[in-house]
């Protein structure tokens, strides 16, 4: 059976940290910064557990700021 | 296996559309019309419209969507959208011509312009995005604001006997023969965006193919407005807007 593997990339700049990924995530990848904050001042979000990351694009597709890039990688087993 | 090598061998499933510009957008956090504006960027690229459509920005927030959206636009006066949309499309009937609009703008002072666009069959796509408040101007009632709902001019809720009922525009336009394909639709899920993505391009294949005006209203939240966090105000737009303004189809005469 294929694994599938993905990863996020978050433009922390763009981020407003509106926190509506963190909602759509299914696999409760996302996390807000608690503290650290862009240059604007917003709580930017975060892959705060990027292994659980299977590459759906729900974040990209909720994200009202475009931050997304969203990789996919299936892995096949011997 | 990391990170880089995850992006290194993966393919990328998504990513900040090509037409949207680097320019960092005016918007709240949490505005529907960052969601929105993405989804239009894409179906303009996947259609191939980039260098052939013409957008009509409104008065309202989305009045600097020229900012954000790297195709042509022009700006019209308040509620003349349609108006504007129909000169640019009579002009140039090879091109994609299309209006994104708010409630306050589309529903409350464009309410002739955008009916009488309708009803002459303009072959144009008018995006409507309806968050039952003036957004831009600061939280005021607009005519889709719900009976009940907290407004900056209605502090204590709209009264239907001072203020008149909530005004379903999109049913309004559906009654119309010049429409082909009213529909409601909404951002607020991933499932919800695939569904407003296929209904905007639909909208935007109709006014290439000439077939008639297609609207497609967006229930959007304004939680500026609302006076509510953006999680939050999703979760009220799906308990009462919906309950107001039902998604789906409201007319389809394209088969």
């Amino acid at each position: 059976m294929a694994k599938i593997q993905g990863a996020v990339d978050i433009d922390r700049e763009r981020c407003k940290g509106c926190g509506l990924c963190v909602v759509a995530c299914p696999c409760d990848v996302l996390q807000l910064q608690p503290k650290e904050v862009n240059d604007r001042g917003y709580h930017f979000a975060y892959d705060a557990n990027p292994d659980a990351c299977i590459g759906c694009g729900s974040c990209a597709s909720v994200c009202p700021d475009s931050c997304f890039t969203v990789y996919r990688l299936v892995l096949k087993e011997a | 296996m990391t990170k880089e090598e995850i992006k290194k061998n993966g393919t990328v499933v998504a990513a900040k559309p090509r037409l949207i510009t680097d320019n960092q957008m005016h918007y709240c956090p949490g505005c529907s019309h960052g969601v929105v504006h993405s989804i239009v960027a894409e179906v303009l690229d996947e259609m191939g419209l980039a260098d052939n459509a013409i957008g009509v920005a409104p008065v309202g927030c989305a009045v600097f969507a020229y900012n954000y959206i790297d195709v042509d636009w022009i700006e019209a006066a308040h509620g003349r959208a349609p108006a504007v949309a129909t000169a640019a499309k009579r002009l140039n009937p090879d091109r994609m011509v299309f209006t994104y609009q708010g409630d306050g703008d589309l529903s409350a002072i464009g309410t002739a312009e955008t009916i009488h666009a309708a009803n002459r069959g303009e072959n144009i796509a008018i995006i409507f995005i309806n968050n039952g408040i003036y957004g831009m101007t600061g939280g005021q009632m607009a005519p889709t604001t719900l009976e009940g709902m907290k407004t900056a001019t209605c502090p204590y809720g709209r009264r239907v006997d001072l203020n008149g009922y909530p005004l379903k525009i999109g049913d309004l336009l559906a009654q119309l023969d010049g429409t082909c394909y009213v529909t409601r639709q909404s951002v607020h899920t991933t499932a919800a965006t695939r569904k407003t993505k296929k209904a905007i391009r639909q909208a935007f294949e109709n006014a290439m193919a000439g077939r008639g005006t297609s609207v497609v209203e967006v229930v959007s939240t304004c939680n500026s407005g609302w006076k509510m966090s953006p999680v939050k105000a999703n979760e009220w737009m799906e308990e009462h807007m919906m309950a107001k303004y039902p998604l789906g189809d409201i007319k389809n005469t394209v088969k």
